[in-house]
């Protein structure tokens, strides 16, 4: 039965690829159809107030540098409103204004879409601050992303244009016709589930047994409007401290299957948008491939780890068998109405996305299932990664594999008919060595520093300790935002170096992509001939996948060593005595 | 550039003011609507007051009732939210191959055993380790019918009143496929109260 959940999983994911990816395809190629009788009024009356030309071309310069004002502001907003909660209304708790290193830490974070959390949300924000500040970046962050990818599209289908699109347009129409109306479905979804929604102050209780406990406060909010795009715009951002482990944020397992799909469902689709938007379904269906080959081992290794590696755990007098009464396994950290499948199948999901939401304490994990997340992030979060950023990731790829493959036949090497050059190369290199650079130097240096060795809450053994540094890096560098959660990283320390990794890995990686959009835009095509690699076989898929499986074990294995491999044999060689 | 500035700004409020003002009051209002139960945090009453949310766990150590997982929440175990220290939802985030949490695991299968002496097997490994949330509800089918004979001893019936009641209220897999079979911890107490309640003790 728990094969069959990892499967109908899989399948649930695959068939809604072609529909949303041609809806999506739609919205951004002018026909939206039905949608734009429905969104079109809102869409237009937002380009009305703001005065803004929708239809007006930008170069990628000017695409750039609108995006990040634009979210360089909505950090600020973000900065303030939690700055100012206490003042602010719909605060039933009186919760008083987070620490300066904190909302600054929290503002970059929302902002670029990795919603890394060292806070409690129950403790920390407020019904406002949840709600304007917090939800409103899970939406911007989300289409700005798919706003960069859409624009990388068009890079690749014009010829000899000054042009890739204008990004409020991009913007407008990710939010007003994707993202907001799958929230706003799946959040009723959710309700139905019981995630609560409601702007009632905290319930006090007089549990059943007085005995153990006099009084229970029960966390309300506006909970399931946020969840719902927190999931579907690969954010991760909990509105509770446990995120989807809260029976509230989480309570059901049809809940935790839509929210798991939700992880996955827009970087999946948008293979689909991909293709159709450069005029070559065959190119996005191969990204698809490459990405589920990257997905689906580790996330197998994952699940068989926290099922099977418990030697340890039955010494102590322990049944970890799996069998009808029990699923057995690694359960600390995790709930009993997952069970060992739906939790790990959610750690390599939303590992895989730049998600970073939890169902389970990654923390927890034995040392192998532990390694896949921090794996996926590894990779770049390319195995669908992020809204619009998995794919612009796996792109960076594509050029480097078509790269290789040019280098292997002696040609100038190109994809989708437009020659790739220095200027392209050099561009690449950036997004892929920035985040590796931040990761391995900002663990590096809290290895040594006072500060950043403070945060460790696994003292022994000292190769879990490592862990829990190199996590944290790796997932803000690469905008996750999923942590091994004992790490004590509310200091200001860990809130700017974190906050810092977090900016560049967001926008060094941004920039040079919509650079490489501009200088393709301005390309004309080469046409095809028999000398031509193909990006859309079996074996180019093949060599994708490898590609990134190489860049990141080359870059990533030491530290992995030292890590989560040591860690496991330690385990099973004190497991074995 | 002034240009951007003014248009990012102007766009910024805009969106807030849809995505983050006007979708989630719109969703309540559905919410309420719709599921007013679940929206509010699908509360349990009993005789007029509050007992609690039948998605929360609680914390039960009276051997009348059945228990529920270890919880890391602090400073008490179960604690959804606390004012004053700021407790709130958490799980223990000890390492597999912590010799704290080694040595936790055992204590815990080691009490287990002695507070249900009845009990040959194992420890269920769910009574055992901490869950995620600190507030998990549920306990596996295996982790209940281990605590049977200890409750039915402790409330004076025979266990096979006891093993019906824990049957009548174990849950499948939800639609026959997602997620696990358990037992929700609150409502199997909530069900163990009223049975006495009949029987007029």
């Amino acid at each position: 039965m728990d094969a069959l959940q990892f499967i109908i999983y899989c399948a649930a994911l695959l068939l809604c690829v072609k529909p949303l990816g041609a809806y999506m395809a739609r919205v951004f190629d002018g026909g939206a159809g039905t949608a734009a009788r429905v969104f079109g009024p809102a869409e237009r009356a937002i380009h009305r107030v703001c005065g803004i030309d929708p239809a007006r071309e930008m170069g990628w310069r000017e695409y750039a540098v609108s995006l990040i004002i634009f979210n360089s502001i909505g950090a600020l907003l973000v900065y303030f409103i939690t700055r100012l909660q206490g003042l602010l209304p719909l605060n039933p708790r009186g919760l008083s204004a987070p620490s300066p290193d904190l909302s600054f830490n929290v503002a970059v974070s929302f902002v670029t879409n990795t919603n890394w959390q060292s806070y409690g949300g129950e403790s920390t924000m407020s019904y406002f601050t949840q709600m304007t500040a917090l939800a409103v970046q899970n939406f911007l962050s989300a289409g700005t992303g798919i706003a960069v990818a859409v624009a990388l599209a068009r890079g690749l289908s014009r010829e000899k244009s000054a042009s890739i699109g204008n990004f409020w347009n991009d913007l407008v129409k990710s939010v007003l016709y994707i993202l907001l109306p799958l929230s706003a479905v799946l959040a009723v979804v959710l309700v139905w589930q019981g995630v609560v929604q409601n702007f009632d102050d905290y319930k006090s209780a007089t549990p059943l047994d007085a005995g153990a406990a006099s009084r229970q406060v029960l966390p309300m909010g506006p909970a399931a409007a946020q969840i719902a795009i927190k999931q579907l715009g690969t954010n991760g951002g909990g509105y509770f401290n446990v995120n989807s482990a809260h029976p509230f944020e989480n309570p059901t397992p049809v809940s935790n299957f839509l929210e798991m799909l939700s992880i996955l469902l827009i970087p999946a689709a948008f293979c689909y948008t991909f293709g159709a938007l450069v005029r070559d379904k065959r190119q996005g269906w191969a990204i698809l491939a490459a990405m589920f080959l990257l997905f689906i081992f580790p996330a197998l290794l994952c699940w068989w780890s926290e099922q099977n590696v418990n030697a340890h755990l039955s010494k102590c007098g322990v049944a970890t068998d799996a069998g009808p009464l029990s699923c057995g396994g690694n359960m600390e950290g995790k709930e009993v109405r997952f069970g060992i499948v739906n939790s790990t199948l959610w750690a390599a999901a939303t590992t895989a996305a730049s998600n970073g939401s939890v169902n389970s304490m990654h923390d927890s994990f034995t040392p192998l299932g532990g390694l896949v997340p921090m794996w996926m992030m590894m990779l770049g979060e390319v195995a669908f990664g992020g809204v619009g950023s998995g794919l612009y990731g796996m792109f960076i790829f594509i050029l480097v594999a078509v790269f290789l493959a040019g280098l292997m036949v002696g040609r100038t090497p190109d994809y989708l008919e437009k020659e790739i050059g220095p200027f392209e190369m050099k561009m690449a290199a950036i997004v892929i060595l920035v985040p590796a650079m931040l990761v391995l130097v900002g663990t590096a240096i809290s290895c040594v520093a006072p500060d950043g060795l403070a945060a460790i809450s696994n003292p022994r053994p000292g190769a879990h300790g490592f862990s829990q540094i190199l996590y944290a890096f790796t997932s803000a560098a690469n905008n996750n935002g999923s942590a091994f959660g004992g790490v004590s990283a509310n200091t200001p320390y860990y809130n700017y170096a974190l906050g810092i990794c977090m900016f560049f890995g967001r926008f060094a990686v941004i920039v040079p992509v919509l650079a490489i959009a501009g200088s393709l835009a301005a390309k004309k095509k080469t046409p095809r001939n028999s000398g031509t690699v193909s990006t859309h076989t079996p074996l180019f898929i093949i060599l994708l996948a490898s590609t990134v499986i190489i860049v990141g074990a080359l870059t990533f294995f030491p530290a992995l060593a030292l890590g989560p491999i040591v860690e496991h044999l330690q385990l099973i060689g004190a497991a074995g005595k | 550039m002034l240009a951007s500035v003014r248009n990012a700004i102007c766009m910024l409020l805009a969106l807030t003011v849809l995505v983050g003002v006007v979708y989630p009051l719109a969703i309540t209002g559905i919410s309420i609507l719709i599921f007013p139960k679940q929206s509010r945090g699908s509360i349990v009453q009993r005789d007029g007051s509050t007992v609690g949310s039948e998605l929360i766990g609680q914390w039960f150590t009276s051997h009348r009732y059945f228990w529920g997982r270890p919880s890391a929440t602090s400073p008490d175990p179960y604690t959804s939210y606390d004012e004053k220290s700021g407790g709130a939802s958490a799980g223990s985030n000890l390492a597999a191959s912590n010799p704290d949490f080694i040595a936790a695991v055992k204590k815990r299968a080691a009490d287990a055993a002695v507070s249900n002496p009845a009990a040959k097997e194992p420890v269920p490994v769910d009574l055992a380790t901490a869950s995620g949330s600190g507030l998990d509800p549920h306990i596996s089918i295996a982790a209940a019918k281990y605590q049977i004979a200890r409750v039915a001893a402790a409330r004076g019936l025979p266990e096979t009143t006891i093993a019906a009641i824990v049957d009548r209220i174990a849950e499948g897999r939800q639609w026959g496929v997602f997620g696990e079979p358990r037992v929700n911890v609150l409502a199997l107490n909530l069900a163990l109260d009223e049975s006495a309640g009949k029987n007029g003790k």
